[in-house]
């Protein structure tokens, strides 16, 4: 498009400026990191690292964070298998209610993550806890699994759609058998849409505090849910400010990683 | 050579057998994972949404299973309610609308005008936040609008103040939360724009302002409307940010929130309305063609 010259400057202006607006929130828990005063206000008095030995010994900090890992974990797992058996179904066969199925799939994602933590709660509790399975690590699990499978389903999908499948036929007018045609053929070729899906899941369960919340049993916190409970304590401020830290130095990672699978799949979106 | 010999062996004849049988196939791909989404989710959800034409005993706080409709009633009928939900309403469109015009200038330029070498590295700049946690974000934004936070101390010798928290600081917040939803679509969008049509627009003596209201603006509608699918819903659920930057501010999540250990079929009742309103919304965006694009 040919724009004029000040409108190319404006927009340059106006581009800059809002990456600023995105940058300055993130750099400045980085910096409060290491505010020598409790209070965090602007400017901070000085530099010290004195927190982030702190937060280094925290207990607290540390549990959430080793169940964060063991909830990701666990419904990363799950939303896998179940995200590509589903993408598979779709993708590869015409049936009643497909349309329906797709749905479906987004629909946690979609609705409040209100609606669907108090939907999964009421059900736990009716259901799970007379027969002797109370709210705990594993509904956790089966709570952020839940909402974990569309990202699966999305990348893996997405995958299918641009494979070609001459290569599966060619792989069975060679003598494979369809186990043999998946272990060679089809398998490498989704692995990257996999990793990138899981990573996705991954991050959305790490991240999730609201169907966390309804899920949990007492004792168990994951990261968000502590962070949240020691945000309004000013005792805790300095160690919450090093967690917050470490999260945002952290999430340099998955971007790096799904960066380098593939372009296709690296998009960050919940859809 | 021996390797891949047909042989008939169990596995073979197993992988033969389901060949010939692709229903058989079908249905073993999609047993696991329908049973998940239709007993672990579908079915709470049904349940909850049953459990709003309950009601609960005022002096336990039991729910009674007596089927009636005073939750919708009083749902209708309740000022508080009503404010609440068209507050709510409000602050999604708002952030929506606060999105778009803050998206649109960073996807224009990085879509169109910055050097194409560095494109890529663009779009990674625009991800990297939404991989930064949602509570940090939030709470980024608690140090900012505090009382003598970097806002105030920005503003300071303007002679101007900060919004400190409050309805404001939600909306503010709920905007940089969601703001990437909306320029990667809009990005996405602009970039698939053909030159071409922008050239024949210029060569037919459309200047660029007109170019941009009669080319540029109605292809890129279904990106915005597709970005706002998730700055809508995404802001009309939430109840955590408006906790941490809202002050005395009330949506319709802390609402459900604050009733859910005392009253579920209310809580129930009042966890509809986002809920419709959402479906209402995705069907009317669904004529734009913006979900098949998801």
């Amino acid at each position: 498009m040919n724009l004029s010259r000040p409108a190319r400057i404006t927009l340059r202006i106006a581009a800059a400026l809002g990456f600023a607006v995105i940058y300055v929130p993130l750099l400045l828990v980085l910096v409060n990191s290491l505010n020598p005063d409790r209070s965090s206000g602007w400017p901070p008095p000085g530099l010290t690292f004195d927190w982030w030995a702190d937060a280094w010994h925290s207990s607290g900090a540390r549990d959430a964070l080793w169940t964060s890992v063991r909830a990701g974990l666990g419904a990363t797992a799950i939303a896998l298998v179940l995200g590509t058996l589903i993408a598979f179904a779709c993708q590869r066969y015409r049936f009643f209610g497909r349309d329906a199925i797709s749905f479906v799939v987004v629909l946690p994602i979609a609705l409040p993550g209100i609606v669907t933590g108090v939907a999964l709660n009421t059900a736990f509790r009716t259901v799970l806890e007379p027969l002797g399975v109370g709210l705990g690590l594993f509904t956790v699990i089966v709570g952020h699994a839940t909402f974990c499978v569309v990202v699966v389903f999305n990348n893996v999908i997405a995958r299918l759609r641009r494979m070609p499948g001459s290569y599966e036929e060619a792989a069975m007018d060679l003598g494979a058998h369809s186990f043999r045609t998946f272990v060679d053929i089809t398998f490498p070729l989704v692995r990257s849409a996999l990793v990138a899906g899981g990573l996705l899941a991954f991050a959305l369960s790490f991240d999730e505090i609201v169907v966390t919340t309804f899920t949990a049993g007492p004792g168990i916190q994951t990261l968000p849910v502590w962070i949240f409970s020691n945000m309004a304590r000013p005792q805790q401020a300095p160690v919450v400010n090093v967690v917050a830290a470490v999260l945002v130095l952290l999430s340099v990672i998955p971007i790096y990683l799904a960066q380098r699978l593939s372009s296709d799949t690296a998009s960050g979106s919940r859809i | 050579m021996t390797d891949t010999a047909p042989a008939a062996g169990p596995v073979r004849r197993l992988a033969g057998a389901l060949y010939r049988r692709p229903r058989l196939q079908l249905s073993l791909l999609l047993s696991a994972p329908t049973a998940w989404l239709v007993l672990a989710y579908l079915g709470s959800l049904t349940v909850l949404f049953l459990s709003a034409f309950w009601t609960t005993d005022s002096f336990t706080s039991n729910v009674v299973k007596i089927w009636n409709t005073d939750n919708f009633t009083a749902l209708f009928t309740t000022d508080v309610y009503r404010q609440v939900a068209l507050r709510s309403v409000g602050v999604a469109l708002a952030v929506t609308a606060l999105c778009v015009l803050i998206a649109f200038p960073i996807a224009f330029y990085t879509a169109r005008i910055a050097n194409p070498r560095w494109r890529p590295l663009l779009v990674v700049a625009i991800l990297t936040p939404l991989w930064a946690s949602y509570l940090v974000k939030a709470y980024a934004w608690r140090l900012i609008l505090a009382q003598g936070g970097l806002l105030d101390w920005v503003l300071g010798p303007l002679g101007l103040k900060g919004p400190g928290y409050g309805l404001t600081a939600t909306v503010l917040v709920l905007t940089y939360l969601w703001l990437p939803y909306m320029i990667l679509p809009i990005h996405a969008g602009l970039e698939q724009l053909p030159d071409s049509l922008l050239d024949a627009s210029a060569d037919l003596g459309a200047r660029t302002g007109r170019t941009f209201r009669s080319v540029v603006l109605p292809m890129i509608l279904p990106s915005v409307a597709a970005g706002s699918v998730f700055t809508f819903s995404l802001s009309l659920g939430d109840y955590i940010a408006v906790q941490i930057v809202g002050g005395k501010t009330q949506l319709i999540g802390n609402l459900i929130y604050s009733n859910i250990t005392l009253d579920l079929p209310l809580a129930a009742a009042l966890g509809t309305v986002p809920v419709v309103i959402i479906v209402l919304y995705l069907l009317a965006v669904r004529r734009t063609g913006a979900l098949s694009s998801l």
